[in-house]
């Protein structure tokens, strides 16, 4: 008898791959950055690189007063902690951390997860049990959509961005059955904003509770920087708030911050919480640093403002086609006709010294083809200039604009 | 009887648009192996059947729905809960 090969499933996935590099050039999924010099600038293959694919948008990476705790604490209360949260694994520094987050969202209870991933993993398998209901946007990050797997809750989903078919869906439930609603501040393929303020009076008007994923929108999005939700006025409506470290905040972790009474309970039912190692020390006092820094980064939000609104209207200007009408948020995606145009872009751009991301089907909405760009505050002007050059230049190298 | 007739009817006239390769269409048609649909499709035409029998298939029933017959079997028992 034969017996299946295990890996005979992956066997389309290896020839796409192939065929994506047998035109020759750079595997786009197996970058190395050799030297990191700042939050904007690598060495690839013994290059400089700008970096316009980082999520590192308030470019705390390398703040001096961010370095200088994580390195107290790691001397201090050494490399990791070698346990769960909820039994040797919590030290101050995670309860500083959790502090600065009441702090900075103004809420009355915080919890740190071992990454972003990990919270919506937890939050949304654990908040909806069996018989009842979490309604996701069709959007959704692959968290959210594995966090539905994980709990046993029945998941409905709803049209992207689509607050009618919201209403529609939620009406089509039984009244009286717990309700979730999930929703993100950026989607962050198109780095588009969710219509919020339509979308939690809907899910209000259905008592459910709301869960609002801010991974993009931290940092400068609204006077305080906590995200789609301040900017757009719905402060103190959303019931959880889910975040991470790994962006804005520069180094790697996940958070939820709430108002809900019971909330605390949570630390010990929470399996993606409970049963994985916490936080270095290091990077709880890191990520502690960088939030409190945040909070008073009113020059920085203005400035990564500028050079998004910058590099949207450049590229529109030359003849890219783009993921949103305007800037509405740090990422700007070019979107591609096919995938061969989509590497033959990302690979001259490489050579002429710019690094993005790559995004290709099933993480993408539409089966679309896309280069996507997230600015940092810490890009020069002179840096989004070059950035500029470099796209149009390489625009007209691979035909994707008229030369 | 009748009724699943009907439900059929707007089953695969909900299909029609979304079957890019004229596959003719049983029972037995699967979606995944038959009509080759993506992920995506899937998503689409499952809100478009949702919309037209007002009713909600969560995603955890989606997943044990293979076949066009199996779905209108759904789509009935659904629309006689309601």
């Amino acid at each position: 008898m034969q017996v299946t090969d295990l890996f005979s499933k992956f066997d389309p996935l290896i020839a796409i791959r192939k065929e994506m590099l047998s035109h020759g050039g750079r595997d786009p999924f197996s970058v190395v950055m050799e030297k990191v010099l700042s939050p904007t600038k690598a060495i690839i293959k013994g290059k400089p690189v700008i970096l316009l694919g980082t999520y590192n948008y308030m470019g705390m990476t390398f703040d001096p007063d961010v370095i200088a705790a994580g390195e107290k604490a790691l001397k201090e209360f050494g490399a990791g902690t070698t346990g769960s949260r909820v039994l040797n694994g919590t030290y101050q520094g995670h309860k500083a951390c959790e502090e600065a987050l009441k702090d900075y969202y103004g809420m009355e209870h915080a919890m740190v997860f071992s990454t972003g991933y990990q919270a919506n993993l937890g939050m949304i398998s654990t908040l909806a049990g069996k018989g009842e209901y979490v309604i996701i946007d069709a959007d959704s990050h692959a968290s959210i959509y594995d966090g539905c797997r994980l709990g046993n809750a029945e998941i409905i989903r709803f049209r992207h961005n689509s607050p009618e078919d919201l209403d529609r869906r939620l009406a089509r439930l039984p009244k009286d059955a717990g309700k979730l609603v999930v929703l993100e501040g950026v989607y962050s393929m198109l780095g588009d904003i969710a219509p919020l303020a339509e979308m939690v009076a809907i899910a209000k008007k259905h008592d459910a509770l709301i869960l609002d994923d801010e991974a993009h929108g931290m940092g400068f999005f609204g006077k305080n920087g906590r995200g789609v939700f301040e900017e757009l006025g719905l402060d103190g409506q959303i019931d959880f708030i889910v975040g991470t470290f790994s962006k804005s905040v520069g180094t790697v972790g996940g958070f939820c911050v709430s108002n809900h009474p019971q909330f605390e309970v949570l630390r010990l039912v929470c399996r993606p919480y409970v049963f994985t190692a916490s936080l270095p020390p290091s990077v709880v006092a890191t990520a502690e640093a960088s939030i409190r820094k945040l909070q008073k980064a009113n020059d920085k939000r203005e400035h990564l403002w500028k050079n998004s609104r910058r590099l949207h209207s450049g590229l529109k200007e030359m003849g890219f086609t783009l993921g949103t009408e305007t800037a509405q948020s740090a990422i700007i995606a070019v979107i591609l006709p096919d995938q061969e145009q989509a590497v033959a872009m990302w690979q001259n751009l490489l050579e002429l010294g710019l690094y993005v991301n790559l995004a290709r089907p099933p993480a993408t909405p539409a089966g679309m083809f896309l280069l996507r760009c997230s600015l940092c505050a810490e890009h020069s002007d002179d840096e989004v200039t070059e950035i500029l050059a470099i796209f149009k230049k390489a625009g007209q190298a691979t035909g994707v604009l008229a030369a | 009887m009748t009724e699943n007739k009907a439900i059929w009817q707007q089953t695969v006239a909900l299909i029609e648009p979304f079957n890019k390769k004229a596959v003719p269409l049983t029972a037995e048609t699967s979606f995944a192996t038959g009509l080759e649909w993506d992920s995506l499709t899937v998503m689409d035409f499952v809100a478009a059947v949702e919309d037209e029998f007002d009713i909600s298939i969560s995603m955890n029933l989606q997943a044990e729905i293979e076949t066009v017959g199996q779905l209108v079997a759904v789509i009935e028992k659904l629309v006689n809960e309601k």
